[in-house]
């Protein structure tokens, strides 16, 4: 069990404005969530404009967030903390730091442009209002898991964002792709989180407290506890599949099932880089576990060269940008390994705001040319000049060219990779690749369409321009990448050194900020920068040749993750089919067999354990020549109905063995029970005959063996209650507590017949339940039959 | 006399198990009947029988003398007997609409909505 200490409520927090801007953070959270309630309701009676009305919300938050942003930048993070569960000393906290504050912009104000792109791309569709509520459900998700600083609230928060993405990936539910991806996602993610859940818990039970910012400095000796290592394990198996690190990228280029909305805001500034986020966030209290940062800088560089790789191959937009996205989150998980925050946090923002801006370029050209392999595509500059001008803008950011904001991204990067000690010679050509292969992507997807002569014998394209309001997001996106880029003073440069601060923890404090010029200093870092951007340009040229060195590398696809997870899901799909046809077989006398086998086998066991064996009892009844009919009528009358194929016959049968041991009871001291027989007897008879007259006779459906193997198994099952009847009589353990109830009939309840006492005073509920069965049984019966006597007539 | 009433059990559960792993649902219902039987044999013999002396406390007295039929077993056997009765006529009704419906009273031809 986790032993916390409870925190003081609000303890380190500075309320920038005084009380009145903490439940602010909640009203943030609690709105975006109504709204997404609402959203459906909003689209269904404001079809046109839902969109536009939807945006204000998140746009609000963004002007909020905007607000409160330089207290937060002076360092003075929002707190808030409400009793949660407080039986086990949960409570929900959040907490707005830089790093909080870089995601929340991110989430609010890329989520806004989404919401207006989404209402230009989807808007006519009919199920427009289950789109919007799942995206504004997954933004709440979202900018909750990035506010969290409660361990167990991150979690949920986090599940809540797998859940969401499940629905828009497969929001498309027709379609068996789409939904086999969104099924994927949510597996691969979804068992991350599991781990995530054990990882967390563990640090916090290590740890002594499940606030976030606590954890850094609650225990310094952390790298010591001897479950260290599990903790970054089982964190990282949570950062890793929902970041699409290697070896559980594979999800992320199936999740481009999505309509193109989402893939531009989960896919490339959001959901993916919740992994990263919480490698951010939980690096000041683990990064001096040494697994740690070696783990992150080893997947990080590995997924960077990886995903660089494929994407290199690829010619379909989306797929040239997935995998380029993979490429990027294993280069932020890089920087958190090797312990550069700023660059971290520059690339997070620069990578955000192009790769948001090309995903939505993509899916422009997309629905407009009908065409998703961007070799088919060229000269659209003519049809499309809009899309053509800002696609660059995007691109020039991607490529890293001097000016943007990624370029600023690279350079710290290529500083961090070069400082990188021992892990240089490893990381530098992976970070190299990465930088050129994005360059390729950039040429591919905003150079090659739109500016490039199509390929000779290209079908001809009808492109239509897209409408402002799909490409009023990527211009913003792309025009803000270009102010960061030139401006460095800027906004941006005040919130990702706020972000740095943040991720940097304790350490912060010297940490040395480096000044990235637009155009930069020469050295290492830019001549690797500019020799990156000169290769991924002899990539484009050459890139028919380069397709067919790479095919090569079909390889690593025979090896792919992928396999194994279709692999897995298979075999657990054939498992479950086989046990449940061996289990579930749907034949009664199967269940029966296995049932009476097992007790035959539990009673059998137990009695050689006991060594107990069935005897006959000392005071026995002596035997009369009347007993001995019956007994026999009984019993013959039994074996007889077995074997007839009659219904007449087998009913008379019946009768026979009912008759026979209605005459047993007489004898032997039990007239009521024996009237009572009698009565059934004769209605069970009517009734039967009434029936079965409609039925054909009984056929014989098993064969011989069939039938020897049934009988064997009956005849142990009948010498086993046998059996059990005379040990019952020869080893009862407890006085019957009859002498009770035959003392106290006729003084308390008045009664001679003692059976009938029981039956209506002792134990009068019990017949009362049973009045009950009989009633319900009536009704049953009756109804059946009325609904027969129905369609006899209707026939 | 126990011998033979435990011989009259083991045989009526035997009847009563090998017809209920038929495949025709109308011995199913056969098989349940015989079985009903046998259960109610079973606990009054279980019980210990005791002849001619029921229950019964006699006029002028306030309690019964012994031997006399354990009443327990017998009440539990009355209730038996009317609950079983209740089944048999609501799964013989049953399988009269099955057939009606089905046109078969093979059970492995009844079961698909079990798979």
């Amino acid at each position: 069990m986790l032993s916390l200490r409870r925190a003081d409520p609000g303890m380190g927090y500075h309320a920038a404005r005084g009380g009145s801007l903490v439940p602010m953070l909640l009203v943030l959270l609690a709105t975006l969530f109504v709204t997404a309630l609402a959203a459906p309701a909003v689209v269904r009676f404001a079809r046109p404009a839902a969109a536009p009305i939807l945006a204000i919300v998140p746009a609000l938050a963004t002007f909020w967030l905007i607000s409160v942003a330089p207290g937060v930048l002076r360092g003075e993070p929002i707190g808030l903390v409400r009793s949660w569960v407080s039986g086990l000393e949960i409570e929900f906290a959040l907490h707005l730091d830089g790093l909080a504050l870089l995601f929340a912009l991110l989430i609010c104000g890329i989520g806004t442009l989404i919401v207006l792109y989404a209402g230009a791309y989807l808007g006519t569709h009919p199920q427009f209002g289950r789109f919007m509520a799942a995206l504004l459900g997954f933004m709440a998700s979202m900018l909750g898991l990035v506010l969290a600083d409660d361990a167990i609230a991150l979690f949920i928060f986090w599940e809540l964002t797998s859940i969401t993405s499940y629905l828009l990936i497969g929001f498309d539910h027709e379609r068996a792709d789409a939904r086999k991806a969104a099924l994927q996602a949510l597996l691969v993610t979804g068992l991350g989180g599991l781990a995530l859940l054990a990882g967390l818990l563990l640090l916090a039970d290590a740890a002594g407290t499940l606030r976030l910012s606590d954890m850094a400095a609650a225990r310094p000796d952390l790298p010591l506890d001897p479950r260290a290592a599990a903790i970054v394990l089982l964190i990282l198996a949570g950062a890793f599949t929902k970041s699409a690190m290697a070896p559980f990228h594979f999800w992320l280029p199936g999740a481009m099932e999505a309509p193109a909305p989402v893939s531009a805001y989960l896919h490339s500034s959001t959901m993916v880089k919740a992994g990263v986020y919480l490698v951010a966030r939980l690096d000041p209290a683990l990064c001096d576990i040494a697994s740690w940062s070696r783990l992150l800088v080893a997947f990080g560089a590995a997924t960077a060269l990886i995903g660089a790789f494929t994407a290199s191959r690829q010619r379909y937009f989306k797929r040239l940008l997935a995998y380029s996205t993979v490429s990027s989150l294993g280069i932020m998980v890089l920087l958190v390994g090797l312990g550069a925050p700023q660059a971290a946090a520059v690339y997070i923002l620069a990578h955000a705001l192009f790769k948001g801006a090309l995903f939505m370029i993509a899916g422009v050209a997309e629905k407009r040319t009908g065409r998703k392999d961007v070799e088919a595509l060229g000269d659209l500059r003519r049809a499309m000049p809009w899309t053509a001008a800002i696609a660059p803008a995007a691109a020039l950011s991607m490529a890293g060219v001097p000016l943007f904001l990624g370029f600023a991204g690279k350079e710290l990067l290529l500083k961090a990779a070069l400082s990188a000690g021992w892990a240089a010679p490893f990381v530098v050509p992976c970070v190299f690749a990465a930088g050129a292969s994005g360059v390729l992507v950039a040429l591919l997807v905003a150079w090659r369409p739109f500016h490039a002569a199509p390929e000779a014998g290209a079908l001809p394209v009808a492109a239509r321009e897209g409408t402002p309001l799909l490409l009023a997001g990527p211009l913003l996106l792309a025009g803000l990448g270009m102010l960061a880029g030139l401006f460095p003073f800027l906004g941006a440069r005040a919130i990702t050194d706020a972000a740095a601060l943040a991720i940097a923890g304790p350490r912060g404090t010297g940490l040395v900020r480096i000044d990235v010029p637009a155009l930069a200093a020469p050295g290492a870092a830019l001549a690797l920068s500019l020799a990156s951007l000169v290769a991924g340009v002899l990539l484009y040229r050459a890139r028919a040749r380069w397709r067919a060195i790479a095919a090569l590398g079909g390889v690593i696809d025979a090896a792919s993750p992928q396999r194994g997870y279709t692999a897995a899901l298979d075999g657990i799909l054939r498992a479950a089919r086989f046990q449940t046809r061996l289990l579930q077989n749907g034949r009664l006398r199967i269940y029966l067999f296995v049932c009476l086998l097992s007790t035959i086998g539990l009673v059998l066991l137990a009695a050689a354990r006991t060594g107990t064996l069935p005897g006959v009892p000392a005071d026995d009844v002596a035997i009369s020549a009347p007993d001995l009919v019956f007994l026999i009528i009984a019993a013959v009358a039994a074996i007889v109905a077995t074997r007839l194929r009659g219904r007449l016959s087998t009913i008379a049968m019946l009768g026979g063995v009912g008759f026979a041991v209605a005459m047993l009871f007489l004898t032997f001291g039990a007239p009521d029970v024996a009237m009572t027989q009698f009565a059934v007897e004769t209605l069970t008879v009517i009734i039967f005959v009434l029936i079965f007259h409609h039925l054909p006779r009984f056929a014989v459906f098993s064969g011989p063996w069939v039938r020897l193997r049934d009988g064997l198994l009956a005849s142990a099952f009948g010498v086993l209650m046998g059996g059990l009847v005379l040990l019952v009589r020869r080893d009862a353990v407890f006085p019957p507590i009859s002498d009770a109830f035959a003392a106290r009939a006729a003084p308390e309840a008045h009664g001679r017949n003692v059976v009938n006492v029981i039956l209506v005073d002792f134990r009068a509920l019990d017949t009362l339940g049973e009045i009950l069965v009989l009633a319900i049984s009536g009704i049953g019966v009756y109804t059946l039959l009325r609904l027969f006597i129905r369609k006899e007539r209707e026939a | 006399m126990t011998i033979l009433l435990a011989l009259l059990v083991a045989i009526l559960y035997a009847t009563g198990v090998y017809l209920m792993l038929r495949r025709s649902i109308v011995k199913l219902i056969i098989g349940l009947v015989l079985i009903g039987h046998a259960a109610n044999i079973l606990i009054f013999s279980a019980a210990g029988v005791v002849r001619g002396r029921p229950p019964l406390v006699p006029e002028g007295m306030s309690g019964l003398e012994r031997p006399y039929a354990d009443p327990l077993p017998l009440a539990l056997i009355l209730t038996a007997i009317v609950i079983s009765f209740a089944i048999v006529a609501f799964t013989a009704v049953l399988v009269r609409r099955a057939w009606q419906e089905i046109g078969t009273d093979d059970l492995d031809r009844m079961n698909t909505t079990d798979r």
